[in-house]
């Protein structure tokens, strides 16, 4: 468990160094020389590093030089292992958040808008959130076997509750007059929700989106540790288990860069389907 | 007229009955708390009475009985200017080119055209409430209902607002019942003042505007509006301070 958290932490902070600089929100105060500086500190820990291994002051055994890390992830992605390892996973959090968050969001829009329904569920939902969603795990593998659905299907379920809940809090947090203004130029539930619901929950939504994708990272690796020859879970694993430390840091610098390029395709998206919340979500 | 509350029935509104005339501008003034919101939100066929009920003598041609102009949380922040205006049009069904045909013009004379495809947080609050009143004569409903739509302008705006409506209602005139808690806003636009009281509401008084209408802001410095405002100000002041004591 140790070490999926040293994942999350090190898939988490990434994302956001690397938007700040890149998105073209509001023209940055004095973008040039910030962005320098947001490069200067890695860069220095990097040469420092480079600098101690090299030099024998670190043990190549925990920590060897950047250089070689990067020679060895480029020759894993030029020999296809590591792209393969990817895709693998990839189509696992994709399929799993497809069948998690789709119906969490539905799930969670229906929740908000309408008070029954919100009685109906709330208990379950409450009773179900708080598990950890990994420890699941073993139940799901009694039930869909070790294959490719067990994955899937703890991948689904932990996404299923944070898309489930910002969803809902985004219908809950539009305020009522909305509603009254809607019906009062006689808008019908469907124009109601076409209109109102659906628009006024999206940044919440789309948070919790985010907030799911982040996760499925996180599920995916955990499952892949535990069960599984391939992805980059069972990469990281194998890595571990034959101690080619290069092979753990090529391992996470891949599961990084995949939390930053999550992080910034919901931003896009963000961009797309938001325009109006800009400057007011948004610094 | 009473509601179905969940300790049984409550009675908000009590032996309120009133007409309103072709054209005619009622102004509805009251503490806060006195039912007035509620009154207008059943006359928009928002909050259905308990007892009690509306009538509307006349024809619609299939327009909207009524449209409503809101204070504030008018406009909907993930719609353009354009869909917001048109918003009441679409909800009857009326196609995008002849809802923009129709809202043009309005959009035009408010000062709005340039900003139909912008969104509502780019605008300054007198824009918006600007949106929010064509976004109400553009339906051309049978009768206009606002609630106090210029009492989070600043003083200024307000007046200009206020002289705006007039100039607005000459041109697409219709009754209005308007409800403020500033009586010189009622003497201002109305032609007729409502005093009502506090819970359960009733409507106590009531006052013949004597201006006479095309009407100028320099109303304001006339002694009968003084006078006028005292009179007001009397019935409203008991209902106030009841209701304070409450």
């Amino acid at each position: 468990m140790s070490v999926t958290d040293q994942l999350s932490d090190k898939a988490k902070p990434e994302p956001e160094a690397d938007e700040a600089g890149r998105l073209p929100l509001p023209a940055g105060e004095g973008a040039g020389y910030e962005r320098l500086y947001a490069w200067l500190v890695p860069v220095a820990i990097l040469a420092a590093w480079e600098m101690a291994a090299r030099a024998g002051w670190l043990s190549r055994l925990f920590f060897p030089a950047p250089s070689e890390i990067i020679r060895t992830l480029v020759r894993l992605m030029g020999s296809g292992e590591l792209p393969r390892h990817i895709a693998i996973s990839l189509q696992r959090i994709v399929l799993g958040f497809a069948a998690g968050a789709v119906p969490g969001v539905v799930v969670g829009l229906a929740m908000g808008w309408s008070r029954p329904t919100r009685r109906l569920l709330d208990p379950l939902v409450g009773a179900l959130y708080p598990l950890p969603r990994l420890a699941l795990f073993p139940l799901i593998m009694i039930i869909f076997g070790i294959g490719e659905a067990s994955k899937v299907v703890t991948i689904a379920i932990g996404v299923f509750f944070p898309a489930l809940i910002n969803a809902m809090a985004g219908v809950r947090g539009i305020h009522e007059a909305y509603f009254e203004v809607a019906r009062s130029y006689g808008a019908q539930p469907w124009k109601v929700f076409r209109r109102v619901v659906l628009p006024g929950s999206m940044p919440m939504v789309l948070a919790g989106l985010r907030l799911s994708l982040g996760l499925s990272l996180l599920l995916v690796i955990g499952v892949e540790f535990i069960s599984s020859r391939t992805g980059l879970g069972a990469f990281l694993w194998l890595a571990w288990e034959t101690f080619r430390t290069e092979y753990v840091y090529a391992g996470l610098f891949v599961a990084a860069a995949l939390g930053a390029a999550f992080a910034y395709i919901l931003r896009l998206a963000e961009h797309r389907l938001l325009p109006w919340a800009e400057g007011l979500f948004h610094r | 007229m009473a509601y179905r509350h969940r300790d049984g029935p409550l009675e908000v509104l009590r032996r309120v009955s009133f007409g309103v005339e072709a054209q005619e501008f009622v102004c509805l003034v009251g503490p806060s708390g006195c039912g007035k919101t509620t009154l207008l939100k059943v006359l928009a066929g928002l909050v259905h009475p308990y007892e009690g009920r509306v009538d509307f003598v006349g024809s619609h041609n299939g327009n909207p009985l009524t449209a409503m102009v809101f204070q504030d949380h008018g406009l909907f922040p993930w719609m353009t200017v354009m869909d917001n205006v048109t918003f009441g049009l679409d909800m009857r069904g009326m196609a995008r080119v002849e809802r923009e045909r129709r809202a043009l013009p309005l959009l035009e004379r408010a000062g709005l055209a340039r900003f139909v495809r912008s969104y509502p947080h780019e605008l300054s609050i007198g824009m918006k409430q600007r949106a929010g009143l064509i976004r109400a004569f553009v339906t051309d409903p049978a009768v206009l209902l606002m609630d106090e739509p210029f009492a989070s302008l600043d003083a200024q705006t307000k007046l200009i607002l206020q002289d705006e409506l007039l100039r607005i209602l000459r041109d697409y005139p219709r009754p209005v019942v308007y409800v403020t808690h500033d009586i010189e806003e009622a003497i201002l636009l109305g032609d007729r003042v409502l005093v009502m009281t506090a819970r359960p509401g009733e409507v106590k008084a009531e006052f013949q505007v004597p201006f006479a209408r095309p009407r100028a802001l320099a109303v304001i410095q006339t002694p009968e509006f003084a006078d006028l405002k005292g009179l007001i100000w009397r019935d409203l002041e008991a209902a106030v301070r009841y209701q304070s004591q409450q």
